[in-house]
C-alpha cells in the first residue's frame, strides 16, 4: 500500500506552527516512514502534482492568494486541518479586523514610525499583489475545515499525535497538556 | 429544625449546612460545578449561567440556589455540559479573545473552561467586535476586547464607604465596564492588584505587569479548573 500523502501550507501566518512540526525532533524520522510529502514549504514542492490525504492550513485568510490557495488546498486534500490560533479564528493578524483597511495602508505605508523613502506617498496597487480582504477570516469560515488543532503554535506533541492518528486511522488522544490556546 | 441538609448530586449522598448555595454545598462535598461569574466572598449574580444544574428536574443557577433537604441534583450530565460548552463558545466569539496576545493566558478562567469543555473551535462564527483598550487610568488598563461583563470587579471592588469603583457605562449591546470617573482615584495598588485577580479574563491589567510566569507554570497548564475540588480528600460524616 502506498503511504498517505501529506500536504502543508502557511497562509496569513508566521511559520511557527511549521517550525513547531519541526519540534517533533527525531520522530520526523517516523514522519517520513509514515507519510510522503506534496506541496509544501518543508519539502519546497510548489504545485500539487498528487491527491492528497492530508492537508494542513497554518494561517488565516488575510488576502485573495489565501482565499486561492486555501480553496486549491480543499480541492486536493481528503482532510483538512486548520492548525494553530489564526488559522481558527485569525490570530494575531486578526487585530486589525476592527479597523479600516485605509488605517492600515496608512500606518504601514505613509504614516507609520518604520515608514522610509515613500516620499510619493504610494500605497501599493499593482494589480499583480494580491488584494488584501476587508478583514481576516478563520478558515472555516472560507471552506469546510475537518479537524481543529489549537494552539500558538500547537504543541509538537498534539501534531504528532494528531498526525499519527489520522494515518493510523486510531482515535485521536488529546492529552490536557498538549491543547492549549497560546 | 436541623442544620444540616441532606440531597444527592447525580446520584451521590451529600450532605452540608442549611441555607449553602448549591456550589457551595457541591465543593464541601468534593464535587465541582463549574462557574466563571461567581467569586468566593462576593454576592452571587447567577449571570452567566455556567453553573446550570438541573434540580429535581428544572434547570437552575447553582451559585444562586440555597440547598435544600432532599434536592436532587444533576452536574456531570451530558446535555448540561453541551449547554455550558455552548455558552463558553459564546463568549468566545462574542469578544476579540487573543489568547496567544494576552497576559491572562494560563490563568484565565473563561480559557480554562474551554480547555475543560474541550473546545477546539466555536461552532458560532466569530463577530470581532469594534471595541477599545482603555488605558486612561493611572495604574490599570481596561481591555474591552476581553471584557465579558461578569460584573466581578463591580461586585468585588469598593471603597471604604462600599461604592463600587467599577461601574457599566451606556447599554444593551454596547454596554461596557469602566472605572467610575468620580471613584478612580481610590483604586489603590493593592486594590487595583485584587481587581486584577478577580477579573476572570484578561479585562483589568495592572500596568507594567504581566508574563512572569513562565509557560508550564501557570495556574491551568497541567491541572484543569476544578481538578482542586475534585481530588480533595472529603471526610464523609
Amino acid at each position: 500500500m502506498s503511504k498517505p500523502i501529506v500536504a502543508t501550507t502557511s497562509l496569513a501566518g508566521c511559520f511557527g506552527c511549521h517550525m513547531s512540526v519541526l519540534d517533533i525532533d527525531d520522530r520526523i524520522l517516523e514522519l517520513f516512514e509514515l507519510v510522503e510529502f506534496n506541496k509544501s514549504p518543508i519539502d519546497d514542492i510548489k504545485k500539487f502534482t498528487k491527491h492528497c490525504d492530508i492537508g494542513l492550513i497554518e494561517g488565516g485568510c488575510c488576502n485573495s492568494e489565501n482565499i486561492h490557495v486555501l480553496k486549491e488546498f480543499r480541492e486536493h486534500c481528503r482532510i483538512l486541518v486548520s492548525v494553530g490560533e489564526c488559522a481558527i479564528m485569525g490570530g494575531l493578524p486578526a487585530m486589525r479586523n476592527g479597523i479600516p483597511i485605509r488605517e492600515c495602508f496608512e500606518e504601514a505605508y505613509l504614516n507609520g514610525p518604520t515608514v522610509v523613502a515613500n516620499e510619493e506617498g504610494i500605497l501599493p496597487n499593482d494589480p499583480e499583489l494580491p488584494m488584501l480582504l476587508d478583514r481576516v477570516y478563520p478558515c472555516h469560515e472560507i471552506v469546510k475545515i475537518d479537524y481543529f488543532l489549537p494552539g500558538c503554535p500547537p504543541r509538537a506533541d498534539l501534531i504528532w499525535e494528531a498526525l499519527v492518528a489520522l494515518v493510523t486511522g486510531d482515535e485521536m488522544k488529546l492529552p490536557y497538556e498538549v491543547v492549549k490556546f497560546d | 429544625m436541623s442544620q444540616f441538609v441532606r440531597f444527592t448530586i447525580d446520584g451521590t449522598e451529600c450532605m452540608s449546612t442549611r441555607g449553602q448555595y448549591l456550589v457551595d454545598a457541591a465543593r464541601d462535598n468534593g464535587v465541582y460545578i463549574p462557574t466563571l461569574c461567581n467569586f468566593p466572598g462576593v454576592k452571587p449574580k447567577g449571570g452567566c449561567r455556567i453553573c446550570t444544574v438541573r434540580v429535581n428536574g428544572k434547570l437552575m443557577t447553582a451559585c444562586t440556589t440555597p440547598v435544600a433537604e432532599g434536592m436532587s441534583i444533576e452536574n456531570e450530565i451530558k446535555d448540561i455540559n453541551e449547554l455550558r460548552k455552548s455558552i463558553i463558545e459564546l463568549l468566545f466569539i462574542e469578544g476579540n479573545h487573543f489568547c496567544p496576545a494576552c497576559e491572562k493566558s494560563g490563568n484565565c478562567e473563561l480559557q480554562a473552561l474551554a480547555y475543560r469543555f474541550r473546545m477546539l473551535v466555536p461552532r458560532y462564527p466569530y463577530q470581532f467586535p469594534v471595541r477599545r483598550v482603555d488605558a486612561s487610568h493611572p495604574r490599570i488598563i481596561k481591555e474591552q476586547n476581553r471584557c465579558i461583563l461578569c460584573k466581578r470587579c463591580i461586585r468585588a471592588i469598593t471603597d471604604e464607604t462600599g461604592r463600587s469603583i467599577f461601574a457599566y457605562r451606556r447599554r444593551s449591546a454596547r454596554v461596557e465596564v469602566v472605572v467610575d470617573p468620580k471613584l478612580g482615584k481610590q483604586l489603590t495598588e493593592e486594590l487595583a492588584q485584587k481587581a486584577m485577580d478577580v477579573c476572570p479574563v484578561g479585562s483589568i491589567i495592572v500596568k507594567e505587569k504581566g508574563f512572569h510566569v513562565p509557560i508550564g507554570e501557570r495556574k491551568y497548564d497541567t491541572t484543569p479548573i476544578g481538578s482542586d475540588i475534585e481530588n480533595m480528600q472529603i471526610t464523609k460524616i
